[in-house]
């Protein structure tokens, strides 16, 4: 079982995102006393009645002034079951590359729609955005419920569009859950006015979703991150290396292949946290020594013998375009994947994705920001990866440009 | 009520916590692979010192790939001052100690005549001057995203330009785990291991590794001053009782630690971390509602955090 559960949410003010996640939070006890007294007298300044649950969470002050969420919140609460990091995201389109941001790391994303409103194209993008960066979970809660008298036909009339919508965007594990975040149904307890709705309210569902390691085993991917020389010049200790195991286990003794070299070799020495270990299960970050004098170093990869990663440096992906500079064919850019960093061209666009549906459209102006494109990148060294579908660890990367260090671009290898 | 608060018994899961602290030793070995010259924050106080575990953890047997930095505001509590001391000398790592006074002797920052207002804005000054002349292009801290309404926006490599300032409006994407920790000469990331953890995961990680604290966060008998607020001081030469103020002995712990001259004591007689967590899970103000640094006024953070804060 895994104990801490990533969530993205997604949703206008309109559709209430604030004001649920105020409310997981304040019925999970995870607002104390002095911040609802903040969040009280600023209610109190803005003209609202009591306490308005949406100023918990707007963080900067551009935000508040605006009345708009522009960057990616974190916010922590835990449950008996387990312990929730919520990404909480903007939704407008302008911001899209913070959702992706937020989405990036989620395993599950939360979306709202309002029951009083037909599915609005801004659902389409995070529903399309989620699909693209396979979050694993979709939640999709239907709020606003105490608008339409908590009626079922209202419900299911939403909850029938959302799942023709998954089914177009081939999203596997969708929940549609009705709720109103004002009133508190269905959102931390099942509630007394819906009880037509037989599925779980929104907090038992997240505590009860499973992480993708678990569903199969993972063949061993553990990117390099650097060397450790043992401290004491001639102390014989020999070198070991470090890296973060995001799935699958590693055990003393294995066999392993040295990427992108092909070396073979086995775990001689494992140890986490300084202390050793007889095998290791991710998610865990380690030091392995290894039984043989190889040339290991920061960006090769230590991996699975019978379940090797692909080792190339032509690659296919779809990028998220996360700069208001545009991405042109033949453009030069850093890329980093897992520890690896490199030089690489984008060799062509082949075509961009609308991102209300990811219907394929022609590449026209070129990439802008927000857009989304596939592209055809060659690489200056060889990367060790997976397509992204299978492994998010080793089949994501970032594109950096050299002169001024921004990051450019996310993309997700095809 | 079918759903009860997460807290009540004081405990966070063993196997949450270790996968809080891979997360953190993934991002210190990040920074340490990426930066020419990182530096870790160290104060003494509660997080910086799970941060110096953590980092023994990310990086024995070897050493650390970085110094230790305390900018000393010349305020702190005697106790953390000994506690910093003895830990550098027991891990046997590099020790690096600059202090605000020396800024203001060299006319960089000026001491508010009021001494009430305290040296914290001070500290940024000193930071900048310590990053600039050693050429830190890299400065690890424990700052969490629980704490505060403008953290809870900040990357885990967050970057500052030439002038130390925090833009947030333009932060980098951070997506995935991959780290953007690139900088030009003069600019340098800020990166923050314990983003993810709230004040209840560091105590219980203190626990269950079982990390030594300085004495100031259990409850110790000393002399406090209360100000007309209602806060708690320890009472010191930069800090006395007013007109309407009271002193007397009292039984108090420290919450965060910081300066004498702003940081809130509780009453309380927790002198266990047991103890201590039994009455965070129970008590019903924030960490920093303890600091009243932060409670000028509803951007104080955010306004701070652009001029180059921690």
């Amino acid at each position: 079982m895994m104990n801490v559960l990533r969530l993205a949410t997604a949703g206008s003010v309109d559709d209430g995102k604030s004001t649920l996640i105020g409310r997981l939070l304040v019925d999970s006890r995870a607002v104390l006393e002095d911040q609802l007294a903040a969040a009280r007298q600023a209610s109190a300044r803005r003209g609202a009645e009591g306490l308005d649950l949406a100023l918990l969470t707007d963080g900067l002050r551009a935000e508040r002034e605006q009345g708009i969420t522009i960057d990616v919140a974190y916010r922590y609460f835990a449950t008996p079951r387990r312990k929730f990091v919520i990404a909480d995201c903007p939704g407008h389109f302008q911001y899209t590359r913070n959702m992706v941001t937020g989405v990036s790391t989620a395993d599950a994303a939360v979306i709202l729609v309002d029951v009083t409103k037909d599915l609005q194209e801004q659902t389409r993008r995070h529903c399309s955005i989620a699909s693209l960066l396979r979050v694993p979970h979709l939640v999709v809660c239907v709020n606003k419920m105490d608008l339409v008298a908590y009626s079922e036909s209202a419900f299911r009339a939403v909850a029938r569009r959302v799942q023709e919508l998954a089914g177009a965007l081939q999203l596997a594990d969708v929940a549609v859950i009705p709720i109103s975040a004002l009133q508190g149904d269905n959102v931390v307890e099942p509630s007394a006015r819906m009880p037509w709705h037989r599925g779980r309210c929104l907090l038992a569902h997240l505590e009860s979703v499973e992480p993708p390691c678990a569903s199969r085993p993972a063949p061993l991917r553990l990117p390099i991150q650097s060397t450790i020389l043992p401290r004491g010049a001639g102390g014989g200790g020999a070198r070991c290396y470090t890296g973060h195991l995001a799935c699958g286990s590693l055990r003393e003794g294995d066999e392993v292949v040295v990427l992108p070299a092909g070396t073979r070799t086995r775990v001689a020495s494992l140890y986490a946290g300084g202390r050793p270990l007889a095998r290791a299960e991710g998610p865990a970050s380690i030091t392995v020594g290894l039984a043989d004098e190889v040339d290991v170093a920061r960006g090769d990869m230590l991996a699975s013998p019978a379940a090797p990663p692909r080792v190339g440096s032509e690659l296919e992906a779809s990028v998220c375009w996360m700069s208001p500079v545009p991405l042109t064919p033949g453009s030069r850019y850093l890329l980093r994947q897992t520890t690896l960093e490199t030089r690489c061209v984008v060799e062509s666009v082949r075509h961009k994705l609308d991102i209300r549906g990811l219907r394929e459209v022609p590449a026209g102006q070129g990439v802008g920001l927000n857009d989304f494109a596939v592209v055809r990148i060659r690489a200056s060294r060889p990367l060790c990866a997976d397509p992204y579908r299978e492994n998010r660890a080793t089949g994501s990367f970032i594109l950096i440009d050299e002169t001024t260090n921004a990051t450019m671009g996310a993309g997700m290898i095809l | 009520m079918g759903y009860h608060a997460p807290h009540e018994n004081g405990s966070a899961g063993v196997s949450q916590l270790r996968e809080l602290e891979a997360e953190s030793i993934y991002i210190l070995r990040e920074a340490a692979a990426q930066a020419r010259r990182p530096c870790l924050l160290f104060s003494g106080g509660k997080d910086s010192t799970v941060i110096v575990h953590l980092a023994a953890k990310a990086f024995r047997p070897g050493r650390l790939p970085f110094p230790l930095l305390h900018v000393d505001t010349g305020h702190n509590f005697p106790e953390t001052l000994t506690f910093r001391d003895g830990l550098a000398a027991e891990l046997g790592e590099e020790l690096l100690v600059r202090r605000v006074q020396d800024s203001i002797d060299r006319g960089r920052a000026v001491e508010n005549s009021n001494p009430r207002v305290g040296r914290n804005a001070l500290q940024s000054i000193t930071l900048l001057e310590a990053i600039a002349e050693m050429k830190f292009d890299c400065v690890i801290g424990g700052a969490r995203r629980d704490e505060e309404k403008a953290r809870a926006k900040e990357r885990i490599f967050s970057f500052r330009d030439e002038f130390g300032q925090w833009e947030p409006r333009t932060q980098r994407p951070e997506v995935w785990n991959l780290y953007n920790g690139r900088v030009r000469p003069g600019e340098h990331m800020r990166v923050f291991p314990l983003s993810n953890w709230t004040e209840l995961d560091i105590w219980a990680y203190i626990r269950e590794e079982k990390i030594p604290l300085p004495s100031i966060y259990f409850s110790h008998e000393r002399r406090c001053v209360r100000r007309a607020d209602g806060t708690l001081l320890a009472a010191c030469d930069n800090v006395k009782a007013g007109a309407g103020e009271t002193e007397a002995s009292l039984r108090v712990r420290c919450r965060t630690v910081g300066d004498m001259t702003c940081t809130g004591l509780v009453e309380s007689e927790a002198s266990t971390i047991d103890e201590v967590i039994g009455e965070i899970a129970a008590a019903a103000t924030s960490e920093r509602g303890t600091r009243f640094d932060d409670k000028v006024s509803d951007s104080a953070m955010e306004d701070r955090k652009r001029q180059g804060y921690f």
